[in-house]
């Protein structure tokens, strides 16, 4: 088990070495001089040359790399160009809304998706299950920004019982979370739904049914215990969904985010912010598959990892 | 053909969901092919006098905010919709089929190697992904269909490569090499042919995602521009007009949803058939 856990991390090497990689070669792909992406189309000629210097973009490209891991550790993304403070200053705050916003889905999305999966599959093929599979069809398609205007239509347009836009109040999290969280919800039930139907017709189900337990006992203590496994290796794959959602529904509730602060940098050229919230983003998502693989190897003592 | 006489086909046949796939996709391609005849105006034919104006019997979907007719801009952005998702599919292809192919027959250092550039495509969430790239190549249509394509590759190559380890030690390839075959043509005309069914339904499903990401990328202001009627982008343009005049972003959505829907509905079936094994329900 440990042996797992320490070769997990020891092939992160080689993955963490190469988003640093691609962030750092992001810049210097661009057309144009580097220096100028850097220092914004704006700066004046001696800004760039001193861009030119502090990044070494005379030097060869190994050292280049190296300032650049250098300056990482140290946590210096950069100085944004649109705002000239620290581009670390811009993102984290940012980021950590965006950590919200991405985990109260996570959490409504694991909920029901798994509370819905677990009755559908207790109920093959009645109502209840046929209207599951249809709206986890269409959630499934549905443009997740898209679906957040409807939301936004109907509960703060029409109805007005939530806001539209902007953070603050724990009311202005339903709309966004619940967007984000409709894509993984239908998932997560569909996955439940079939991973439970799998394990119910075991011989053990069988025995524990005939043992006279009650049938609440065997659905969770005895069939979703084990059908767990499955749904747990998606999760990870969802919260990589979820952060690219994020960008979206960032975008539809003005949710000050680090997804919607990336497309903004994008769109105006300010490339330290937009290679820092890559980096950040792309950290978290390695970290919590790795989360999820550990996880994973608790749940399921019959695999063996050498 | 073959595959009409198949057992995979009658199989496929049965299933509700996925006729109903395959119709609306049909009726997808018919409505993209025939968009000039069969769209009421031009998409690009602004009309200042008539802007943002509800369904009725002249606009049978209202005007935007430019006045241009929604319907017309939706039938030609079929067109944009289904290049999207077939380009971006033919990329993913192109690049992971083979290099899956050859990762998974060879083994050794270059499946190694192989594995590790694609563990660092995947450390990447794909939207994330495709918005890098479309960062670094520039905004625009074409870019995004080509970022979308991308993204798919690391999709493929597992696939593919998943698909080859399990077949290359049966004891036709055995035989083949016996025989002195060139290793190319084993693995391009004995080995990757009895992969075909997972790439097929991964490709059908691939579609339906390229269509919903490059939306995204539209929606986003990274992909198509205007005044392109492309779905994603014209959501994005009537976003603004939500309290007066939802339409505008209503009905292009529906457009993207039913597609992607048709795409997996398709594509769900066709796992049915041909694939009994990855069946997930």
């Amino acid at each position: 088990m440990s042996s797992y856990i320490l070769r997990r991390m020891v092939l992160l090497i080689p993955v963490l070495i190469g988003v640093a990689i691609i962030v750092f070669s992001m810049v210097r792909l661009l057309p144009g001089d580097p220096a100028v992406a850097m220092a914004g189309v704006h700066a004046t000629p001696e800004y760039i040359a001193q861009v030119r210097a502090n990044l070494g973009l005379d030097e060869p490209i190994h050292v280049q790399f190296g300032v650049f891991i250098r300056r990482l550790i140290r946590g210096d993304l950069g100085i944004s160009t649109r705002t000239n403070r620290p581009a670390v200053v811009e993102i984290w705050p940012r980021f950590l809304n965006t950590l919200s916003l991405t985990f109260i889905s996570l959490i409504i999305a694991s909920f029901f998706g798994i509370l819905v999966g677990v009755i559908s599959a207790t109920r093959p093929y009645s109502l209840l299950d046929n209207v599951t599979m249809v709206f986890s069809l269409f959630g499934v398609a549905a443009p997740v920004f898209w679906l957040g205007l409807i939301l936004m239509l109907i509960f703060s347009v029409r109805l007005g019982w939530l806001p539209s836009s902007g953070m603050g109040t724990p009311q202005h999290f339903v709309l966004p979370a619940v967007t984000l969280a409709a894509h993984s919800t239908a998932l997560i039930a569909r996955m439940t739904r079939s991973s439970m139907l799998e394990v119910l017709n075991m011989d053990y189900i069988v025995t524990a049914r005939s043992k006279g337990l009650m049938e609440r006992v065997v659905v969770v203590k005895h069939a979703l215990r084990n059908a767990l496994i499955p749904i747990v290796t998606i999760l990870g794959l969802r919260f990589g969904m979820l952060l690219g959602g994020a960008v979206l529904t960032e975008t539809v509730f003005s949710w000050p985010g680090v997804g919607r602060l990336m497309v903004d940098s994008i769109l105006a050229r300010d490339y330290p912010v937009v290679q820092g919230s890559v980096l950040l983003l792309a950290l978290l998502f390695v970290l919590i598959n790795l989360f999820v693989d550990i996880l994973y190897a608790f749940l399921d003592p019959q695999i063996q990892y050498g | 053909m073959h595959f009409f006489r198949s057992k995979a086909f009658r199989q496929l046949k049965k299933n509700r969901l996925a006729i109903a796939g395959i119709i609306f996709i049909l009726a997808l391609f018919v409505v993209a092919a025939l968009a000039p005849y069969i769209a009421p105006y031009n998409p690009y034919q602004t009309d200042f006098f008539r802007t943002l104006e509800g369904p009725s019997s002249q606009h049978l979907l209202g005007t935007d905010d430019l006045g241009r007719d929604v319907l017309s801009r939706i039938i030609h952005g079929a067109r944009i919709s289904i290049t999207i998702g077939f380009i971006s599919v033919a990329i993913g292809l192109a690049v992971g089929v083979p290099i899956g192919a050859i990762s998974g027959y060879y083994g050794g250092k270059i499946d190694i190697l192989v594995q590790r550039l694609v563990d660092i495509m995947m450390a990447f969430p794909g939207m994330l992904l495709a918005i890098i790239i479309v960062s670094v190549m520039g905004v625009g249509l074409v870019n995004a269909m080509i970022a979308v394509g991308i993204v798919s590759i690391p999709t493929y190559i597992r696939l593919v490569r998943g698909s080859v380890l399990s077949i290359k030690n049966n004891e036709f390839v055995e035989a083949a090499k016996a025989l002195g075959v060139r290793e190319s043509k084993i693995i391009f005309k004995h080995v990757l042919p009895h992969c075909l069914a997972p790439i097929i339904v991964q490709s059908s499903l691939q579609v339906g995602a390229a269509i919903l990401w490059a939306a995204g990328l539209g929606f986003l202001g990274l992909g198509a521009q205007a005044p392109i009627p492309e779905w994603g982008a014209m959501l994005s343009q009537g976003r603004g007009y939500i309290r007066t005049a939802h339409h505008v972003t209503t009905y292009p959505g529906l457009a993207i949803m039913l597609t992607v829907l048709g795409f997996n509905l398709f594509g769900d079936g066709l796992r049915d058939a041909l694939d009994p094994k990855m069946s997930r329900d």
